[in-house]
């Protein structure tokens, strides 16, 4: 066990799972090279992250394929790897490059096992950035996980910490569903305890970071630091928080949302998506629905504006959730009052 | 007059820890207390327990406010009696907090010891090792499921005067997971060559549960090198064990199911933290972990009942033996301690569950010294 980052925990995980099994390969854009390469190093950089540094040296050409700027043919090879035996982790870079793909996945990928009668396996993996935070426009910065939670035959996975993600990311390869795996860009650099040791934490199986007995808040990928930072800042003036990381939109481990919400009454979202149609109105729903009757206090969803995200930095601060908002967003709840009498 | 004040400082109960949080004081400002009273519950990141006074005297200040994190050493309140003026006791809290923020740093490091991977025929053991000195060394040897952490409130005391070895067993904690045949016979054979490796002709072993089991074992195979037995609340000695746990212990994957497995450990349940049952659901995420446990189940408990009878061993060891069993436990009978030659010494913890080491660390911690000293 040691301190490993975001980035060096999903390094792990891919250099583990090519260790054990040969049918896992890498194909993705500057994979190999990237940024920083000159000629005669292949494996200067390893993405334009780093991410997959070092796995090109250590597994060659036969393994980690890099690729041309052509996300529907890559992607495309991906999917059809994975319908033919072999386990490809293909990585998209940004999430927001999925408009160019998105037949392979959705159509194809997505489909196989239900058309096919139950007989096809696609064990692939789609690693891609997402997120805000990092400057780098509206073209990629997106959190485009509710795009995909939206399509049936799809898995979703978006880990909060390094070492959510290597077990996630573990669980993802092993998968014979195709997954999709998103890394916040701005936490490449978190770290935390990593049992070196390979290690896998079951899909659709929420992970409750804090436990109290007066909101509920549920937050996804990065949104769980801050909902935990609102959290042990609350706790200081007596409000306790129940804080929900579901680990994957698909599967939805819809039992301990509920179970929650009917311990605490009330609820609070955070999600870094676009707010129309994502994880907070999905959540909203489902709790309206299932568990009505426990609610004190109205539903409510910490998240951005519903615009693009913006490039200039005071803007896209002023875009996405904080700590201070979901904190304030709790406290409104906790002070809610009934105004009419119950009929 | 400084030498009639005397400093409550921020225990460290484990090697492992760094700081503790102030769960709440049980004595208020100006109460007197005894020598070994309880007067703080202390909460790390794995457990609570009870912070027993050094010295007797009157609770002249609360430092430490309840709901506060501080570091091993930092100063927690003040003992002393009446007749010491508050002047004496504000200079005295000055010179401590600058002493302590000067030197804090590197008494921490000093003491702090990290486990290390030692390599035994082909596997790796993750051992922890605390303390130097010329008495006979000790080795700890955990139960099903725990790892050297179990050990966290007891070696840095037993370490005073000698070299103490606590390691995760195969299976457990960061060892390999290969458990071989899975028996207590198998593990004391991986235990010797520990010994072996580390250069330890002989040791005081103190086993607990499983590890009992596998320290009578080592007293079996390798008499020579067990200078006596400390077991709490061993395997071997009966057939019963409660199989809700064992199986409880493999299957259950989540907190909510883990919780209750857990709790047959304990008398007092709230030690169950949430940190220990996280860090026993990540162990169990390992690849290999609970096939490893259920290799070992399946060899140690099979049809539910223990395999190995072991009492024989006990009765006829050479050297000195003793036994230290919670009166509560809830998974092996403490009944299994009866009938055995007078010779073997037989505590009793009453309000005591399966993990006296932890619950009654302070307990365990004198009948083993009283024993090997």
């Amino acid at each position: 066990m040691s301190k490993k980052s975001f980035r060096q925990a999903i390094n792990e995980a891919l250099r583990q799972e090519m260790q054990r099994d040969p049918r896992v390969v890498l194909i993705g854009e500057d994979i190999a090279g990237g940024q920083g390469g000159t000629a005669g190093i292949v494996d200067a950089w390893g993405g334009v992250l780093g991410v997959t540094k070092g796995l090109y040296t250590e597994f060659g050409a036969e393994r980690v394929f890099d690729t041309p700027i052509s996300e529907a043919s890559y992607i495309g090879a991906a999917v059809g790897a994975a319908a033919t035996g072999l386990r490809p982790v293909a990585e998209l870079m940004f999430v927001d490059f999925v408009g160019s793909c998105l037949d392979q996945i959705m159509n194809q990928a997505a489909k196989f096992r239900y058309m096919f009668g139950g007989k096809a396996r696609t064990p692939l993996v789609i690693r891609a950035m997402y997120g805000a935070g990092f400057n780098a426009a509206a073209q990629h910065s997106q959190a485009l996980y509710p795009l995909f939670t939206h399509i049936p035959g799809l898995k979703v996975v978006v880990p909060s910490s390094p070492y959510e993600a290597k077990g996630l990311l573990i669980e993802a390869i092993r998968d014979d569903d195709p997954v999709i795996f998103l890394e916040n860009k701005v936490m490449y650099d978190d770290e935390e305890d990593v049992p070196d040791e390979p290690y896998s934490i079951p899909f659709g199986e929420a992970n409750l970071t804090r436990e109290g007995d007066d909101v509920t808040i549920v937050a996804f990928g990065r949104m769980v630091n801050f909902a935990n930072e609102a959290a042990d800042r609350l706790e200081k003036d007596g409000i306790s928080c129940t804080v929900i990381d579901p680990r994957t939109t698909s599967p939805l481990d819809a039992a301990t949302i509920l179970e929650c919400v009917e311990d605490t009454g009330r609820l609070v979202i955070v999600d870094e998506s676009s707010p129309r149609c994502n994880m907070a109105t999905d959540v909203a729903a489902l709790v309206a629905e299932e568990a009505f009757d426990a609610l004190k206090a109205p539903i409510r969803r910490v998240g951005p504006p519903h615009t693009p995200v913006p490039f200039a930095t005071v803007l896209e601060k002023l875009y996405l959730p904080d700590a201070a908002r979901i904190e304030s967003a709790v406290r409104s709840v906790m002070a809610y009052k009934k105004t009419k009498q119950d009929a | 007059m400084t030498d009639l004040i005397t400093p409550i400082t921020m225990p460290k109960f484990g090697l492992a820890m760094t700081e503790g949080k102030i769960a709440g004081w049980n004595i208020a400002p100006g109460a007197h207390v005894d020598a070994g009273q309880e007067i703080a519950d202390i909460e790390t990141t794995k457990i609570t327990n009870g912070y027993e006074s050094p010295a007797a005297g009157t609770l002249r200040r609360q430092i430490a406010e309840e709901g506060e994190t501080l570091p091993v050493g930092a100063l927690l309140g003040i003992l002393a009696e009446p007749a010491v003026s508050d002047a004496e006791i504000d200079a005295f809290i000055a010179k401590f907090q600058a002493d302590f923020s000067s030197d804090s740093a590197t008494t921490t490091q000093a003491e702090h010891a990290d486990p290390f991977m030692v390599n035994v025929g082909d596997l790796t053991l993750r051992v922890q090792e605390a303390g130097q000195g010329a008495e006979t060394p000790l080795l700890f040897i955990h139960g099903f499921g725990g790892d050297l952490s179990n050990w966290m409130l007891n070696q840095t005391t037993l370490s005073a005067t000698r070299r103490t070895i606590a390691f995760d067993l195969p299976g457990h904690g960061g060892s390999s997971k290969n458990v071989g045949e899975g028996k207590p016979a198998t593990f004391a054979v991986t235990a010797a060559a520990l010994l072996d490796k580390l250069d330890i002709s002989k040791a005081h072993v103190v086993g607990h549960s499983l590890g009992g089991a596998i320290a009578l074992e080592l007293a079996k195979a390798f008499p020579q090198k067990v200078a006596s037995l400390s077991l709490i609340a061993p395997a071997g000695l009966g057939r019963d064990i409660n199989m809700a746990f064992i199986d409880g212990f493999i299957t259950a994957d989540r907190r909510k199911t883990l919780e209750p497995v857990l709790n047959y450990l304990v008398h007092d349940k709230t030690l169950i933290s949430r940190k220990m049952i996280e860090d026993i659901i990540r162990f169990k995420r390992l690849d290999g972990a609970v096939l490893g446990l259920q290799n070992i189940a399946a060899a140690c408990f099979p049809n539910g009942q223990q395999a190995d009878d072991l009492r024989p061993v006990l009765v006829s060891f050479d050297g000195p033996a003793q036994i230290i069993w919670g009166a509560d436990d809830e998974i092996l009978s403490p009944n299994s301690a009866k009938d055995l030659p007078a010779t073997i010494k037989v505590t009793l913890l009453p309000q005591t569950g399966h993990m006296p080491q932890l619950e009654k660390a302070a307990d365990v911690n004198a009948a083993i010294t009283a024993f090997i000293d």
